[in-house]
């Protein structure tokens, strides 16, 4: 029987299977940042061990970071704190830090694929749920507890039981107005957030091989939304023509040998999947989420569940629970409803396209008064390009301020944080409660659909600008 | 790590779905370096009115006198979210040695076992018995024979773990020592595969 991309790439690294437990597999690539790994350095320290294969290892300070003012010391003492202490272990411990001030410093999923370090066929994990993106590279990529940031400092491998494995066909054409982060918002609504606990997912189908790298990993990105151990795509040439020449890629004679062992990452014909779910491209609208977890999404244009709709005690009572903190009414659409913020960031929708998307639907328009922003570009790199293409002045003439990479207002760690009681439409990852700060009402949606709810100051179907 | 054999308890019924791990330690708690002190931030938002310790949330379970115990007992898909290892140590550290479940996220899972904090994975129907019974009830949980009974009924259901992480926590051993004594055989992996 043939075998998955999944198969092929985790039996490889598979240094031990223990019988009746999980199996030790070797990590090619480790990416850290300041929040989880201080306690696996002092970890390490404590067993008086040394990290085992630091060359492997790349940090980066990002969820700390505040987004203005970089080169002023950070305000906060205890995020301050916490970078500092990341510049020290990494001396320490020789390890690769592009740390504040640094021309390759960002968000670490966006940094690791636009240095050229994410590589199909690789292993790779960080201490961050988000790892899943470099999953659009055709890698095993998967976020890690700081115990097991420890052993890969211990070891270079981590020890886990291989999970099952799902693939999501997308084929078709998408409408007008659809991008990658409406196809992942629909997919996480169609099997909840919790529906592909215990798989991982491979997502193929010509509507997946038709999107460019940076939105293939918009859609990996948000695989652990639904649970999913990590998500993946199998290298092609959009994935091979993105990487060449970036910065760590290899290169010459090392670039063809490592070509022609990429291509061979691709799923049998014969292969067996645990689970296989077929959606139509041609079925995605422009998305918003409603609730407080990924998988309370509908289409722009429709209605929030009904009260009775639900027959589950528990169920009913979680809905009510999370309409009251959105300050939303069962049955309602959201069109036209007013926001007061829109973030345009994190490592879900902060790369160079999403920029280049925004752009084109503000260009020589301007934001709504009553709109308040947080543009961040994921990258050093990423805000580099934007000036380079002079979308920073499509910005500016806006009325429209970009500020300096981080993570910024995804998780409310830093300075940047939405007010209470009031609604973001954001290009982020997760709506919890409070994630974007204490009260903050998060609706998650597209690049574009923030664009079109900057110009308007309420949700809107970005297909009544575009036509 | 602790070891953990058998243990009978009072339960904290905490009857949500999805609980995330942005609920079970907000990100402003994360700034710590080290791994001690995030009990009393514990579900910080929905236990404080403004996040203010004076002015506790009385409709919260945490804050509720007629529930006490070292079991947490929670509805399906229980620590999704973000990979933060804190929540399994807030958790650990309030003082719960095991949580009780239908369904738990992926990460969580493994965080909480690798810090000597049992998941037992039930199914709806358990869960609901046990939701059903007395707060002054009990549960007892023994790891040697992977069982989880309501005392006062007698109920009883056989739960999952794979032998090796079961030796580790009966033990108090945990992976990374494994692992270091495994170098070797990492080393001849790497002279094999490595790039």
């Amino acid at each position: 029987m043939g075998k998955t991309i999944f198969d092929k790439i985790w039996d490889k690294h598979v240094v031990k299977i223990i019988e009746d437990g999980p199996s030790v597999v070797y990590i090619d690539k480790h990416l850290i940042h300041e929040v989880t790994s201080p306690q696996a350095f002092s970890g390490i320290e404590k067993r008086g061990a040394k990290l085992f294969r630091p060359a492997q290892i790349v940090a980066t300070a990002d969820h700390n970071v505040p987004t203005l003012h970089q080169d002023l010391p950070i305000k906060d003492a205890l995020s301050k704190f916490q970078v500092d202490t990341l510049i020290d272990n990494c001396k320490k411990h020789g390890v690769e830090l592009y740390g504040l001030g640094h021309k390759y410093q960002g968000i670490v999923h966006v940094i690791g694929p636009e240095l050229g370090i994410t590589q199909p066929g690789m292993t790779i994990v960080c201490g961050d749920s988000h790892t899943s993106t470099h999953g659009a590279f055709g890698a095993i990529a998967f976020g890690i507890g700081t115990s097991e940031v420890e052993m890969v400092f211990a070891a270079q491998c981590i020890m886990q039981s291989k999970p099952k494995v799902m693939r999501i066909n997308i084929d078709g054409t998408l409408k007008n107005g659809v991008v990658s982060k409406d196809i992942i918002l629909y997919i996480i609504a169609q099997i909840s957030a919790s529906g592909a606990t215990g798989y991982f997912v491979e997502y193929a189908g010509s509507a997946i091989r038709a999107l460019s790298m940076e939105a293939r990993m918009t859609i990996c990105n948000m695989s652990i939304e639904m649970g999913a151990r990590g998500g993946m795509i199998a290298p092609d040439q959009t994935t091979y023509d993105y990487m060449q020449g970036r910065m760590f890629a290899p290169k010459g004679a090392a670039w063809e040998q490592k070509l022609a062992a990429w291509k061979e990452l691709y799923t049998d014909a014969d292969a067996k999947f645990d689970l296989e779910i077929n959606i139509k491209a041609e079925a995605i609208d422009p998305m918003i989420t409603y609730g407080t977890n990924p998988g309370m999404g509908l289409s722009i244009q429709g209605k929030l569940p009904t009260i009775e709709s639900f027959s589950d005690a528990t169920e009913k009572q979680n809905y009510e629970k999370a309409l009251k903190y959105m300050g939303l009414t069962a049955g309602q659409t959201l069109i036209g409803m007013p926001v007061q913020n829109v973030f345009i960031g994190s490592c879900t929708n902060s790369r160079i396209e999403d920029f280049r998307l925004v752009a084109s639907i503000i260009k020589g328009k301007q934001k709504h008064p009553g709109i308040k922003t947080l543009i961040v570009p994921g990258s050093q790199e990423v805000a580099k390009q934007i000036k380079a293409e002079g979308l920073d002045k499509i910005f500016e003439a806006a009325g429209v301020e970009i500020r300096q990479a981080g993570c910024s207002a995804c998780l409310g760690m830093n300075e940047d944080k939405i007010p209470a009681g009031e609604y973001c439409i954001s290009t982020s990852n997760r709506n919890f409660e409070g994630r974007q700060g204490a009260g903050a009402r998060t609706l998650l949606a597209s690049p574009l659909t923030a664009a079109a709810a900057l110009l308007t100051g309420k949700i809107t179907d970005i297909r009544e600008i575009l036509n | 790590m602790q070891s953990l054999q058998k243990i009978t308890s009072r339960f904290i019924p905490l009857r949500i779905e999805n609980v995330d791990t942005d609920q079970i330690i907000p990100a402003r708690f994360l700034k710590a370096t080290t791994k001690d002190g995030f009990g009393k931030n514990l579900f910080r938002d929905w236990r404080y009115e403004n996040d203010d310790e004076a002015k506790p949330k009385a409709d919260f379970v945490l804050n509720q006198k007629q529930y006490a115990g070292e079991i947490l007992v929670a509805a399906k898909n229980f620590g999704c979210g973000s990979s933060r290892e804190h929540a399994a140590w807030s958790i650990q550290d309030y003082g719960f040695k095991v949580v009780v479940s239908s369904f738990f996220a992926d990460i969580f899972k493994n965080n909480a076992l690798n810090n000597g904090v049992l998941p037992v994975t039930v199914t709806d129907a358990f869960l609901q018995q046990i939701f059903a019974v007395s707060p002054n009830d009990t549960l007892t949980v023994d790891l040697a024979k992977q069982t989880i009974t309501i005392d006062a009924t007698g109920a009883t259901e056989k739960f999952d773990i794979n032998s090796y992480k079961k030796t580790c926590l009966l033990n108090g051993y945990d992976d990374i020592d494994y692992l270091l004594s495994m170098k070797e055989e990492i080393e001849a992996y790497e002279k094999v595969n490595h790039q």
